[in-house]
């Protein structure tokens, strides 16, 4: 039972890598970039959900659409002033510059909203089902509920639509896809538009389950997703879905078996194993080098 | 044909041009430094800075050797900083009483430290360097937080029974009169501070010596030729694998040393000090100052360090600024725009120049 | 891409050219600047960062207290606070800064790893330093491990970690009514959670304690506590001692309830701000032990006053202990000051002597205790208050 229990808490966690992993890999498909302030604008999400709730008193649906309209704002604004300008520049250029935006985030964020730890109002009621002794809180469900419907939305879009096709078509080049009619600078400004908004969603779950706000919130759960994607093969909407769910489970396994202490090594630990086995990830394509 | 040439026409070709603008301004730097610590003209401030700047500037160079001229991105440089400094603060706590001398004992360290470091390279390097691009760079990142995660468990003391050694639960009980050399999380307090300036300077000529050397060799060459196509390379019998181990190890091997100095110039030292953060600034100073371009690195890093510093009267605004100061600099660069302006003020001035010579 | 070489080296050339201008200027201010009358008692602490908390807080109400002591009109203070985003490296460069300026007294830093470093730069310059919350054996010993070589100018105003970690161990042993099952979870990268951790295990190992379970958590997972609390329950344990501070107790008391576990919970002054938090549900914190020196909520005027001020200052923010600690720093050197004949024009080692001797001495009263000395190698002696939350607030308990 006890197993059953942190196998469904790993779910739980791995569901919020999940979503703010789909985010990463769907930026580094189209841009090829590591977004390192991606993490930061969860920590946005965070506080706009946390003040629409707690200060403009907003029920908890509204506050998340809000959220997301704000992050995927918050999303497009960066994109178009601190990476488009940068699109023919090196890749390392554009790391920098992420990084850059993060400190510029996180640094706003503490002079806006003080650096003071606020707490997350209880948005999902405590309790949920219990089965033989089994307890699953109707937040993990609703966690992983979410992961799944924000999954089969993001695939139905990508392969089913004509925006998804082009989304694709850019990914895979992005000269052809210009000479296509693609617009491409669009294109990209929906994958951030897109991967911001998840990470709104994101936010609130990953609020609703750990209460607390403050300005270096993303930063963690960032550098942890993005381990996510590398792990389900970085650029691959599937394989961050899965990446995402080992993650939390291998974190809450490593924790309950081995050592507290020594949960995130092993974390890591397994992340590099799964690369020496497999180099792109679990779900990553072999790219084939040209001559 | 260099034999022919002289001393000063052998430092000014086109070659070694870039060597000789490092090696100029570190040394003249350490010249003015001396003369204005000699005379107490340099704040206090200012003379707190000196040795970590030195840390970092060696650092980063080993980290510019990586992705600048071997074209890996490391994002856990900070790790083998963390080998060197721990293992450097250990020993001269242990030696403190064999060798009562700071020199001996800080050149003892250092070496120690950087050798520690080259190993954890060689150990790290195998399995990292068999991954290409972001794979690389996070199979690097995971690293560094293994190695974190490992040196904040670790307990390590001594008194007159010897030493004692435990891992994640401490079980370290030490007599009186006995002594932590690594308490978890803690890590290292009660260190003696024996980091010279001098010390640094000379570790910054030897890395750029054995950098450049590096770049300039038979190796180098073979490196930079991976780097630039890697399949192009192999087919004239360039062994990548080994040219990029070769690059990887000297890296870690300059962080070692660079994190012994820092170690042993602070009175206290926490794991948690070489971050996934930290890393990431060696990054950013490397990509500020031109990848393999090792005088950038140097500059770039003395300017970052001393950005936050001077932004001090800000107040709050300070690292808001910084961050700003970053991305502006980082679109600035890559503008075409203003590179052409730059490109044709550059020609002007040049034929300005020769106009003048003629005439 | 190719990097241009020409305009990173012109950039770089600007920059380094500022960069000597600004050398040469820092160099000629510190030489100038001395004298107004007023005792620069220079700080610092994190200001930006995720610890930045804490150091704003000791910020503000050190500003008050200086404020306040000026209006008095007798003793002038001026107040130079740096950042050192809780970093060693930091901090001794803020000690750089604070030096160039003239500082003659310090408030040392607020937290412990970078405290330990600039202490010794302390004791070398000889300026008395006085830290409101940096609690680390390190920042007043040379020798740490065996409590002994104080630097002997360098004093404490909380209670150091060991101590905290003691006198748990001693109030649970002392009372076996709120559980005899103990769970600890500590945060391991912590210096202050495992300083007080460490003590704590080996007092309680010699009050033969029950101790079920240890749990730890780091930075890294400082979110997820359902496994450490699950393991707790299921070592049926009945009270959790929480040596931590209190935004990751927050979560810890949201996800026990979550879970429906409710043994008793046990703070150290770290976990006191936690009914200040802001859209904390204070109902999970009822019945939570804490053995603080401060609590904002008592009901004496100097603290009535000082919540009240610390509030308009702070728009509306409630002061933590970390806050309380400064703000009696500041007036316990007012007093030393006052009572050693202190004046603005003396030197820094002057001062730092005069200091030395006026704290091993004298009795100091608070807001965070009453009658409180200090020992002549700079640890604090007060009595730390048990209090239990009841109603969302603190209400003092019979030791």
């Amino acid at each position: 039972m006890d197993f059953l229990s942190y196998l469904i808490n790993g779910l739980g966690l791995g569901s919020v890598y999940a979503i703010i992993a789909l985010g990463y890999t769907m930026v580094y498909g189209i841009a090829k970039m590591l977004n390192f302030a991606h993490g930061d604008v969860i920590m946005v999400g965070a506080y706009v959900a946390f003040f629409s709730i707690s200060d403009l008193g907003m029920p908890l649906i509204p506050s998340v659409l809000l959220s997301v309209a704000v992050c995927t704002v918050l999303g497009v604004v960066i994109e178009r002033l601190a990476y488009k300008p940068l699109r023919s520049a090196s890749a390392l250029s554009v790391l920098i510059t992420a990084i850059g935006v993060s400190y510029f985030l996180q640094n706003a964020a503490q002079l806006l909203w003080s650096s003071s730890t606020k707490v997350f109002p209880s948005v999902i009621s405590n309790g949920g089902i219990s089965w033989n002794g089994l307890t699953v809180s109707w937040l993990t469900l609703i966690t992983i509920g979410v992961c799944i419907l924000v999954m089969i939305c993001l695939v139905l879009f990508i392969n089913h639509t004509k925006t998804g096709r082009a989304m694709r078509a850019c990914s895979e080049d992005k000269d052809a896809s210009t000479l296509m009619g693609i617009n491409v600078n669009l294109m990209i400004s929906i994958t951030f538009a897109i991967g911001s908004g998840l990470a709104a969603i994101a936010s609130v779950l990953l609020c609703a389950a750990y209460p607390s706000v403050f300005p270096t919130l993303g930063a963690m759960p960032g550098i942890k997703a993005f381990t996510a994607a590398v792990f389900g093969g970085i650029g691959s909407i599937p394989g961050a879905f899965l990446g995402g769910l080992l993650l939390g489970v291998i974190e809450i396994f490593a924790k309950a078996y081995i050592s507290t202490q020594l949960s995130d090594a092993i974390v890591f630990a397994v992340l590099i194993l799964v690369l020496l086995i497999k180099p792109t990830g679990l779900l990553g394509k072999r790219i084939r080098e040209k001559v | 044909m260099e034999k022919k040439k002289n001393l000063f026409a052998l430092m000014t070709d086109k070659k070694h041009r870039g060597r000789t603008v490092s090696f100029g301004i570190v040394i003249l730097g350490w010249a003015i430094l001396e003369i204005m610590l000699f005379s107490g003209s340099l704040s206090s401030l200012f003379s707190s800075l000196l040795v970590p700047v030195c840390c970092y500037i060696v650092a980063a160079i080993g980290l510019n050797l990586n992705v600048g001229i071997s074209g890996e991105l490391n994002l856990g440089q900070a790790c083998f900083m963390s080998v060197g400094a721990f293992t450097a603060v250990c020993l001269s706590g242990s030696l403190a009483g064999a060798i009562p001398a700071p020199l001996p004992r800080l050149l003892l360290s250092i070496v120690a430290g950087a050798l520690l470091a080259a190993l954890f390279g060689v150990l790290i390097g195998i399995p990292v360097l068999k991954l290409e691009g972001d794979y690389l760079a996070i199979v690097t990142l995971a690293f560094g937080q293994i190695i974190k995660s490992l040196i904040t468990n670790m307990y390590l003391g001594f008194d007159d029974a010897g030493f004692h050694f435990s891992f994640v639960d401490n079980k370290v009980e030490l007599k009186q009169g006995g002594k932590m050399l690594l308490n978890g999380p803690m890590g290292a307090t009660g260190t003696e501070r024996i980091s010279t300036f001098t010390m640094g300077i000379v570790l910054i000529v030897i890395a750029l010596i054995v950098v450049y050397h590096l770049m300039y060799s038979r190796s180098g060459r073979a490196i930079m030729a991976a780097r630039d196509n890697r399949i192009a390379a192999e087919s004239i019998g360039v062994e990548i694998f080994r040219t990029k181990m070769l690059a990887f190890t000297v890296s870690s091997c300059l962080a070692g040393a660079a994190g012994a100095l820092y170690g042993l110039n602070y009175s206290t030292l926490v794991p948690a000090k070489f971050d996934f953060n930290t890393s990431i600034l060696l990054l950013v100073y490397v990509v500020l100052g031109g990848l393999g371009n090792m005088t950038g690195t140097i500059i770039a890093t003395i300017v970052l360090v001393l950005l936050p510093e001077l932004l001090r009267s800000m107040q709050d605004y300070r690292m808001l600024i910084y961050a700003i100061v970053l991305i502006l600099i980082m679109l600035l660069t890559n503008n075409e725009t203003v590179r052409t302006w730059g490109e044709r003020m550059k020609k002007q001035l040049k034929s300005r120049l020769k106009n003048r010579r003629n005439a | 891409m190719k990097m241009k070489g020409w305009y990173r080296k012109t950039v770089s050339v600007a920059l380094a050219a500022a960069m000597t201008m600004s050398l040469a200027a820092c160099g000629g201010a510190s030489a100038g600047g001395k004298g107004s009358g007023a005792i620069k008692i220079g700080a610092s602490g994190p200001l930006t960062g995720p610890a930045a908390v804490y150091g704003n807080a000791v910020k503000a109400a050190a500003e008050m207290a200086v404020e306040e002591v000026n209006a008095k009109g007798g003793l002038q203070f001026a107040l130079d606070f740096e950042d050192d985003t809780h970093d060693a490296e930091k901090a001794v460069t803020a000690y750089g800064v604070l030096k160039d300026w003239g500082m003659q007294v310090s408030l040392a830093t607020v937290t412990s790893a970078p405290g330990a470093a600039v202490a010794p730069m302390y004791s070398d310059d000889k300026i008395f330093a006085i830290t409101p919350s940096g609690s680390s054996l390190a920042i007043i010993y040379r020798d740490p491990d065996n409590a002994a070589d104080p630097y002997g100018n360098v004093f404490q105003m909380c209670f150091t970690d060991p101590n905290q970690g003691i006198a748990s161990a001693d109030y649970l042993a002392a009372h076996p009514d709120l559980g005899t099952k103990i769970a600890v979870i500590y945060k391991n990268d912590d210096n202050y959670s495992s300083g007080i951790f460490a003590k704590f295990k080996s007092q309680a190992s010699a009050n033969s304690l029950d101790v079920v379970y240890t749990g730890t958590f780091d930075d890294s997972n400082a979110s997820d506590f359902t496994v450490q609390l699950k393991q707790a329950q299921d070592a049926g344990a009945d009270l959790i001692f929480l040596p931590i501070y209190y935004d990751p107790a927050s979560l810890i008391l949201t996800q026990a309830n979550q879970m429906g576990y409710a043994p008793t919970f046990f703070g150290v002054d770290g976990m006191d701000g936690i009914l200040t938090l802001e859209g904390f549900d204070t109902s999970l914190a009822e019945g939570v032990y804490l053995l603080t020196p401060f609590s904002a909520d008592a009901k004496d005027d100097l603290t009535t006053k000082f919540t009240a001020n610390y509030k308009a200052k702070m728009n509306g923010e409630i002061p933590n202990q970390f806050a309380a600690d400064a703000y009696d720093c500041v007036y316990a050197i007012a007093q030393a000051c006052e009572a050693a004949g202190v004046t603005a024009d003396m030197s820094a080692s002057d001062i730092c002597d005069k200091l030395t001797g006026q704290f091993s001495s004298m009795t100091f009263n608070g807001l965070t205790g009453q009658n409180v000395t200090w020992s002549a190698s700079g640890e604090v002696s007060k009595s730390p208050k048990a209090v239990v939350i009841k109603d969302g607030a603190y209400v003092g308990v019979e030791n």
